[in-house]
């Protein structure tokens, strides 16, 4: 059996130990247009904020991963179509590299909307690549006497804005939404990491977008005029998916997958950030550019390209993140009867419907969080366990005995 | 594999089991040393209430949710066991938030810390299990 995988992010990864736990010796290469071994991409952040470094990066898995598991990698290879009739896939330069089982871990690329006068900023990237992190690096310089722009303050803004902060002289995130992290926070968590982060010197211009830049100038579409020297676009991410399209995969935003991880083209699986994932805890379909996600198609793509049988139909927006010492642990969906409770920094938000725990929100203390994203994602009901107890924090005390004896009793 | 097993209708409550863990992996040669004085900070914790005791500590799944969506690498299974390499971890507490059990916690290092079996400190052996007086936590094979 002959495995090709696009791309070499996390769930390729995925792919490859999915691959490799039902078979040994098929061939498995790996295209890709970067030149790393695979690296976590949300570490770009941490690495700019000194919690890590390039070389540590790099080690996301160990040096001889590839060599182990039997993968060819080719690096700084850009693939331009696949022919699914012929069953290979078309590289620059003209090479083909033939498949009997393809999987697309093509990923997301930066968002970056028309801006008027963009093209006049001279020191500007995006964030998503470590090409991107040790680009900004450079712009930002030793001496910390940048002022910076970021527009967009979702997790990426907001991610860059903790790794750079202490080597700005200004920072300013600006977004057109009303409040920080719109599509993972509802408003008061909002406003908590917002005071947080302006305490650390972060500024935020929200309700407003760049109206035109003209140089090192920004002009607001209020009227305001901001100056800075290094500008980060962090608006948003758009699945790469015009190879599968062009492949006759069906794409809806980003690559249709079933349970499987298959495309609707026999024998082309796709995983990761370039696909639609079904939210269990909203029911609806949409795009979760999130890693243990990526890693959770890949390895259920990787079981059945190998004749496994592997379904994922887990899927549930999820995050946990720090900012500059502050903790945030979400999961799944926001609609439904809202169980609150505060203190300070602290903050906890449970919400409930039909009998289900469907989203949840940790500011602060966040200990133990996964006994609440289990219960989303295992979909339990929440009259077999003690919900009191649960709201107070998350235990297994909240569960039944016999539960309980299972999980930390049972064989595995 | 043996794997470190809880049996609540043993537990005593007595907390021997955090004990016994924070001093294994404090690195010092004697449990006065290593927690007279200090607030213990253990891989192992009981919960309890009214009647009812266990200790909680990784299941070291053959499936682990925690390695899976490890955005470092700093997780991974090592001859059958979750290991944490703390060197690599960011502190993300992303597994914190994947693992079912809320059996990965914070330190004061940045990093997280979960049990290990014991497999990297002095003892080769899961002391909370030396440390049950009462033999509610096994290491065994099931």
């Amino acid at each position: 059996m002959n495995y090709v995988i696009i791309g070499n992010g996390t769930a390729a990864v995925g792919t490859i130990e999915g691959i490799r736990a039902v078979d040994r010796d098929g061939a498995i290469t790996v295209i890709s247009d970067e030149i790393y071994p695979v690296y976590g991409r949300p570490l770009i952040s941490y690495l700019l904020l000194g919690k890590t470094t390039e070389d540590k990066m790099l080690h996301y898995r160990p040096a001889d991963f590839y060599e182990k598991n039997g993968v060819k990698t080719m690096l700084g290879r850009t693939v331009t179509k696949i022919d699914h009739a012929a069953k290979n896939v078309l590289l620059e330069g003209g090479e083909t590299v033939p498949y009997d089982k393809l999987c697309i871990c093509t990923g997301s690329r930066p968002f970056v909307p028309p801006m008027e006068g963009l093209d006049t900023v001279q020191n500007k990237t995006s964030f998503m690549t470590l090409d991107d992190a040790k680009r900004l690096n450079n712009m930002l310089g030793e001496t910390s006497d940048k002022r910076v722009l970021i527009v967009g303050a979702g997790l990426i803004g907001l991610k860059c804005a903790e790794g750079i902060c202490h080597r700005a002289k200004e920072l300013t995130v600006i977004d057109l939404a009303p409040r920080i992290l719109p599509n993972v926070l509802t408003e008061v968590p909002a406003a908590i990491i917002q005071r947080h982060l302006e305490g650390k010197g972060v500024r935020f211009i929200l309700g407003d977008s760049v109206a035109r830049f003209d140089g090192n100038t920004a002009t607001l579409q209020s009227g305001a005029t901001l100056g800075f020297d290094v500008l980060v676009v962090a608006v948003g991410v758009r699945p790469n998916t015009e190879l599968a399209a062009d492949a006759g995969c069906e794409v809806n935003r980003g690559i249709l997958i079933n349970n499987c991880s298959a495309t609707t083209v026999p024998d082309i699986y796709a995983a990761g950030d370039c696909t639609v994932s079904h939210d269990i805890s909203a029911d609806t379909d949409r795009i979760l550019a999130i890693l243990p996600n990526a890693y959770l198609q890949g390895e259920t793509a990787g079981r059945n390209m190998a004749g496994g049988k592997a379904s994922f139909d887990k899927a549930i927006p999820m995050n946990a993140s720090g900012f500059l010492g502050l903790h945030m642990i979400t999961a799944g969906s926001y609609d439904g009867e809202q169980y609150l409770e505060q203190d300070g920094e602290n903050y906890k938000l449970l919400v409930t419907r039909d009998n289900h725990l469907v989203g949840f929100i940790l500011i602060g203390d966040v200990d133990r969080a996964g006994i609440y994203t289990s219960l989303i994602r295992e979909r339990t009901p929440l009259d077999t366990i003690d919900f009191d107890l649960i709201r107070e924090k998350p235990q297994l005390m909240a569960f039944s005995r016999a539960e309980r004896a299972k999980q930390l009793g049972g064989a595995h | 594999m043996k794997r470190i097993y809880v049996n609540e209708k043993w537990c005593l409550g007595c907390h021997l089991c955090e004990y016994y863990c924070a001093f294994a992996n404090s690195g010092k040669s004697s449990m006065v040393k290593a927690l007279k004085d200090h607030k213990i900070a253990p891989r192992i914790r009981i919960e309890e209430r009214d009647n009812i005791s266990f200790a909680v500590n990784c299941r070291h799944c053959t499936d682990p949710l925690c390695v899976k969506g490890c955005i470092s690498g700093a997780l991974s299974i090592v001859d059958g066991a979750v290991q944490i390499d703390s060197d690599k971890c960011v502190g993300c507490y992303t597994c914190i938030l994947s693992c079912p059990y809320g059996a990965l916690s914070t330190s004061n290092e940045g990093a997280i810390q979960k049990c290990e079996l014991c497999a990297k400190n002095a003892f080769g052996q899961p002391m909370c299990v030396q440390g049950c007086p009462n033999k509610a936590i096994v290491y065994e094979e099931r």
